[in-house]
Parts: C-alpha cells; sequence; structure tokens
C-alpha cells in the first residue's frame, strides 16, 4: 500500500498525526489535571460588571492590554501580584491578550479608584499627555440593555438577584466598564 | 496531451482577483491602525478605532486575501497535477459568492464590534457557521478531484493540499465552539486556562495550516517549474510532511510562557517548538538543494528570486520562532514589538512573496499569455522585500528596547521606567518607520496588482482580435 496513491488513506493518516498533540497537550487537560480549578474562592460578575466585560470585548481592549501578571519580579514590582488561575477560572472567553501597547490591566482595579478610571476613559491624554490610547468618552451617552444583560447572565449561569438587575437602571456604558475595571484584581476571596 | 484536457479556471480566476482585492483593503487597514498607534486623535469612533481595526486589519489579510488565494491557487494545483479537470466547478462558483458576501459581512461585523475577543477567531459564530460551510464546499471539490485524478502518484503539494484542507477544519472547530446569546454575540466553550490553551493551540496552528502548509504545496509546486530543475530531494519532503503535521500541534502553548497555565503544557510547547526546526529546514533545505548549480537564476528569473527569498524568510521565520519559546528570552520580548515584527516577516516576506510567485506564474497560463511586465515584477520584488525589510527590523528593535526598560532597575533594585508611558513614547519614531516599510510594501502590491491586470486585459484584447 502506497499512502501517496491513496487519498482517502493519506487523509485518514493526516488526521491521526494531527490529533495527537491535539488531545495530549489540548483537550485531555479540559477534563483532568489542573487547568480546571476549585471554584470555591471566586467571586462571580455582577451584571454590570459583565456588562463592562463585554464593551471591553467589543471595543478591542485586549489588543492592546494584557491581562496576566507573569511571576517575574520587574513584573510584579510594576503590575502588583502574579496572575493565578482562579483568577480567570470562570472567564468565557479568557482575556489575557498577547500585547501590551498599554500597560497590563490584571490588578488594575486594586490601583485606581472608580473616577479615576472615568476621567481616563473620557480623556486618555488629559492625564498623559503623550498617551496613544483612543478617548471612549461617548460611552457615557449609552444605556445599558437590562434585559439584555439579564439574558447573558442566564446563558453563563451566574448567580444574580432581580435587585442586581434592577441597579442596571440609568447605568450607561461608562459605569459598566468602569465597574469591570474596578473589579480586575478582587476576583478570588 | 495535457492541452487535451478542459481543465476548468473559472473560480481559480475569480479567487485570484478576490483576493487580490481584499489583500490591498486589508494592506490599506494596516497602514492606517499603524499612523493610529502614533496619532492617536485618527480614531473615528466608535468603528474606526484602533480596537476594532486591528481585528479587522488581520482577519481580512487571512481570510480575505491568504484563503481565498489558496482557493484559487490549489483549484489550479489539483487540476494540473491530477490531470484532471475540477470536480464540482459549478460548487466552485457559487462557491465564489458566498466567499465574497462572507468576507463583506464579516468586515462589516467587526467595524459594528461584533467580535469574540479571540485573536484570528474574532468572527461571530453565524460567521463561523459561514466559514465552515465555505470550507466544506472547498474540501469537496478538492478531494473529490483528487480522487478522479489521472495522474496516480500524488505529488508533494497535493500533501500540503490536504493537510491544509483538514487542518485548518480541525482547528477552526475546535476553538470556535460557543454559546450564543443573540445573533451577533456569543460565549466561549471553554473557561480560563482552558480557553487560553485552545485558543492558542488554535493560533499557532492557523500558522500552520495558513501560513505554512499553503505556501508550501505553491512552493514545492513553482521551484522545480521556475528553475527546470527537479526538486532536490522526495525523501527529505516526506519525512519533513509527517513530522510537520505531527509536531505543529503540540507547541500551541508557547504562546502563553510564564501564564497561569500548568508548567508541563507550556514546556512540552517549548521542547516541540525546537523540533519544529527540523521538519520546517527540511523545506528550506530542499529549496536550496533544487538551487545547486542553479543559483545563477536568482539573476535571470524574476520569479525564482520570488521563491528563494520567499524560502529563505521561512527558513529565517522557524529559526526566530523556536528561540522566541526560550523561557529566557521569551521574558524580554514577549508583550512587545519583537513579536509582531515575528509575525510580519513571516506574511510579508515568506506567505505573500510565494503567493505572488504563484500567480506570477499561474495567471499568464490561465489567461494564455505572458507577465505584462518582467520589469514591474522585479520592482514589485524589491518594494516589498525593503518594505518588510524596514518593517520586522524596525519591531524587533523597539521591541528589545521596551522589553529592556520594562526590566531596568536602580542601584537600590526600584524599577528605573516606573511609569509605562515612558516606556511607550520611544516607540513612536520606530513606529513611524514601520508605518514607512508598510508604505513601500502597499506600494510594491499595487505594482503586482496592476501588472497582473495589464496581463489580464492583453489576454481579454488578444481574445476579442
Amino acid at each position: 500500500m502506497n499512502v501517496d496513491k491513496n487519498p482517502v488513506i493519506f487523509v485518514v493518516l493526516a488526521v491521526a498525526a494531527i490529533l495527537v498533540g491535539t488531545l495530549v497537550t489540548t483537550f485531555i487537560p479540559l477534563f483532568v489535571g489542573t487547568a480546571s480549578p476549585s471554584l470555591e474562592k471566586v467571586i462571580p460578575y455582577k451584571p454590570i460588571e459583565l456588562e463592562g466585560r463585554d464593551i471591553y470585548i467589543r471595543e478591542g481592549c485586549n489588543n492592546c492590554h494584557t491581562q496576566t501578571v507573569r511571576p517575574l519580579k520587574f513584573e510584579t514590582d510594576r503590575y502588583g501580584t502574579y496572575s493565578k488561575i482562579e483568577n480567570s477560572a470562570i472567564d468565557r472567553p479568557h482575556l489575557w491578550g498577547s500585547k501590551r501597547t498599554g500597560p497590563d490591566l490584571a490588578n488594575v482595579g486594586t490601583k485606581y479608584p472608580a473616577p479615576w478610571h472615568t476621567m481616563h476613559m473620557k480623556k486618555p491624554q488629559g492625564m498623559y499627555k503623550d498617551s496613544n490610547m483612543p478617548p471612549y468618552p461617548w460611552l457615557a451617552d449609552r444605556a445599558l440593555d437590562a434585559r439584555y444583560a439579564e439574558k447573558k447572565m442566564r446563558v453563563l449561569g451566574y448567580p444574580f438577584t432581580s435587585e442586581d438587575i434592577s441597579a442596571l437602571g440609568g447605568k450607561t456604558e461608562m459605569d459598566a466598564i468602569v465597574a469591570y475595571l474596578t473589579r480586575l484584581g478582587k476576583e478570588t476571596r | 496531451m495535457a492541452k487535451d484536457t478542459p481543465y476548468d479556471y473559472r473560480a481559480v480566476k475569480g479567487f485570484a482577483i478576490s483576493s487580490l482585492f481584499w489583500g490591498a483593503a486589508g494592506l490599506l487597514v494596516g497602514i492606517l491602525i499603524s499612523l493610529q498607534l502614533v496619532y492617536p486623535h485618527l480614531n473615528f469612533s466608535p468603528a474606526f478605532t484602533y480596537g476594532r481595526l486591528r481585528p479587522l486589519h488581520t482577519n481580512v489579510l487571512i481570510y480575505g486575501f491568504t484563503i481565498p488565494a489558496a482557493f484559487s491557487l490549489f483549484f489550479y494545483l489539483v487540476q494540473r497535477l491530477g490531470r484532471t479537470p475540477l470536480a464540482f466547478p459549478r460548487l466552485a462558483s457559487a462557491q465564489l459568492y458566498v466567499f465574497n458576501i462572507a468576507i463583506v459581512l464579516a468586515g462589516l461585523s467587526l467595524l459594528a464590534g461584533m467580535n469574540t475577543s479571540k485573536e484570528y477567531a474574532e468572527l461571530e459564530w453565524p460567521l463561523d457557521i459561514g466559514v465552515v460551510v465555505l470550507w466544506v464546499m472547498f474540501a469537496i471539490n478538492i478531494v473529490g478531484t483528487i480522487i478522479k485524478r489521472k495522474e496516480e502518484q500524488m505529488y508533494v503539494s497535493l500533501w500540503f493540499i490536504l493537510a491544509t484542507v483538514v487542518g485548518v477544519a480541525i482547528v477552526y472547530i475546535g476553538n470556535n465552539l460557543e454559546v450564543p446569546v443573540s445573533w451577533f454575540k456569543s460565549y466561549s466553550a471553554y473557561a480560563g486556562a482552558n480557553d487560553a490553551n485552545v485558543q492558542w493551540w488554535f493560533g499557532h496552528n492557523a500558522v500552520a495550516f495558513v501560513f505554512t502548509t499553503i505556501p508550501l504545496a505553491v512552493f514545492y509546486y513553482i521551484l522545480p517549474k521556475a528553475t527546470g530543475a527537479p526538486l532536490y530531494s522526495h525523501r527529505l519532503s516526506i519525512i519533513g510532511f509527517w513530522s510537520l503535521i505531527f509536531a505543529y500541534l503540540w507547541t500551541g502553548a508557547h504562546h502563553l510562557i510564564y501564564t497561569p497555565l500548568p508548567d508541563w503544557i507550556q514546556t512540552v510547547a517549548i521542547a516541540f517548538s525546537f523540533f519544529l526546526i527540523a521538519p520546517s529546514w527540511a523545506s528550506v533545505i530542499n529549496g536550496y538543494g533544487t538551487m545547486n548549480g542553479q543559483w545563477q537564476q536568482m539573476r535571470s528569473t524574476y520569479l525564482v528570486k520570488f521563491v528563494v527569498l520567499g524560502i529563505t524568510f521561512y527558513g529565517l521565520q522557524t529559526l526566530q520562532g523556536p528561540s522566541q519559546a526560550v523561557r529566557a528570552f521569551s521574558t524580554l520580548v514577549h508583550f512587545t514589538d519583537w513579536v509582531p515584527g515575528h509575525v510580519h516577516m513571516g506574511t510579508m516576506g515568506w506567505v505573500t512573496m510565494t503567493i505572488s510567485a504563484g500567480y506570477y506564474y499561474m495567471i499568464p497560463r490561465i489567461y494564455n499569455t505572458e507577465l505584462h511586465s518582467v520589469k514591474l515584477a522585479n520592482l514589485h520584488f524589491w518594494l516589498v522585500l525593503v518594505g518588510q525589510l524596514i518593517y520586522s527590523m524596525t519591531m524587533w528593535v523597539t521591541g528589545v528596547r521596551q522589553g529592556a526598560m520594562w526590566q531596568a532597575v536602580n542601584q537600590d533594585g526600584s524599577l528605573m521606567y516606573s511609569n509605562f508611558i515612558q516606556t511607550l513614547t520611544p516607540n513612536y519614531p520606530f513606529w513611524n518607520m514601520r508605518t514607512a516599510g508598510g508604505i513601500i510594501f502597499f506600494a510594491g502590491f499595487l505594482v503586482f496588482v496592476y501588472n497582473l491586470y495589464k496581463t489580464i486585459r492583453s489576454a481579454e484584447a488578444g481574445q476579442r482580435a
């Protein structure tokens, strides 16, 4: 039998070759081992924080900001405690990122209070003259959709109360993104 | 004998022209986002901000340029290498329409902020289904044509084509499993570290099955054709092929060094990244071996220049990649501009040079004519070469610079540049040089498109006469 004369056998063998590394490094760890930590200590997202996270995704913040601090001295000196597997345990998707055009944000909620973030989101150049971050003042003009937020919480299976949902009334996208940013670094009890 | 076979080139032509159009569009977006990094007032909220345009740039050049170039070149190669016409030409024509509609919707949805955040897999779930449908249409034609081929032996290029067909299917579906909330929004089926692991298994193997096996299929066909010399070693291509598609899938986690992902997965990925040098260089050595005694053609044949420089950048790319996987070096360059510098040597050097060679060879043949201008082809070559070198070198320099500034400490051990912005602003002159490199590259691409346009026009005029 000659593999390069029979395309069907060829494809079967190619799929087999592709699946070995796939299963061992990527799909078996989904079910066994330490890549799936205990959720005991993880604080779930509130609806307004989840809304903020979805705005972070919509605006592509992850293209310039990472959320993973490496266990290296110069890194923890700059960004605070290094990231543990619990920090992102319930995150779908993860937002670790791959490029730091701006600084890492894994612990940014422990660094600045909410008003700082609002000011910075509205006009980054007002705080750092030479910053290249686009300004996002328009987020303050856009209201949140409470019903849609509730649906998202259900799809993700996060716990919430009706007060959490009604608290979204009158809140803007700016409130949501700031609520999300001030939560970063406070994922666990 | 080949003259008697009624090859069907309609879809080949359609996808070639589509890819050139979307390629130019994707490069233009690249120039804009490069400018935005230095001049933030060039962000036009909300649709034309960097955060929305960067995924547009990558997606258009992957799914709008490289993938349809593969559709075009592969539909050509399976017919020539099988000495048989395309199995389902009407399916291929339908695929061309579906593709162009899908890429428009993809672009609009990314501008509207509909994205999953996962790099190179940003498209939301209805478009994911569209991509899978397109891929099935493509696969039916490729496999169908190969099955009814008249040439018993499948040449190396056909192996890489088949690997592309199954590899892209596996990694695309695997990474895009998600739970819809609405038509425009979904959440990943995976959480946290697992989601990151699946994402970079995909991310790195999109490199394997889009940016590696696609140009390799073209490379193995064009190099012997362009030089007139036989392939150096068939055995080397067998070993190279199977070890390449085996080893690539283990390496994704080298994108996640020093993250919370379990260490053993990172370490296995680093080890396999080094192993991967061997199959990658099998193709490089095959290329250089084929050139043995033919090097004077680097001066006389423009096509050979594209292919040999292409495989040379592939060789450099596959040495640089594993070196970045070393923990010590990753510590310095990860998260910096070194990484886009690395990626763009591969895409601007290896991938587009090889696709260009494929088009320069194929287009005059399918239109039964000669290339409009060899002079312009040479101009194209030098512009894209210089543009790419400026791009990658400036990014490497500023990447190492910024990485070193992040680590620098004073005598008392405190951070020397504790304010992030001190390390950011020195990027700006380098980013301006990068923009200049990008514009030179884009100019080269336009010369390429113009040359092919004139070639096609002269063929059509000749037919009417």
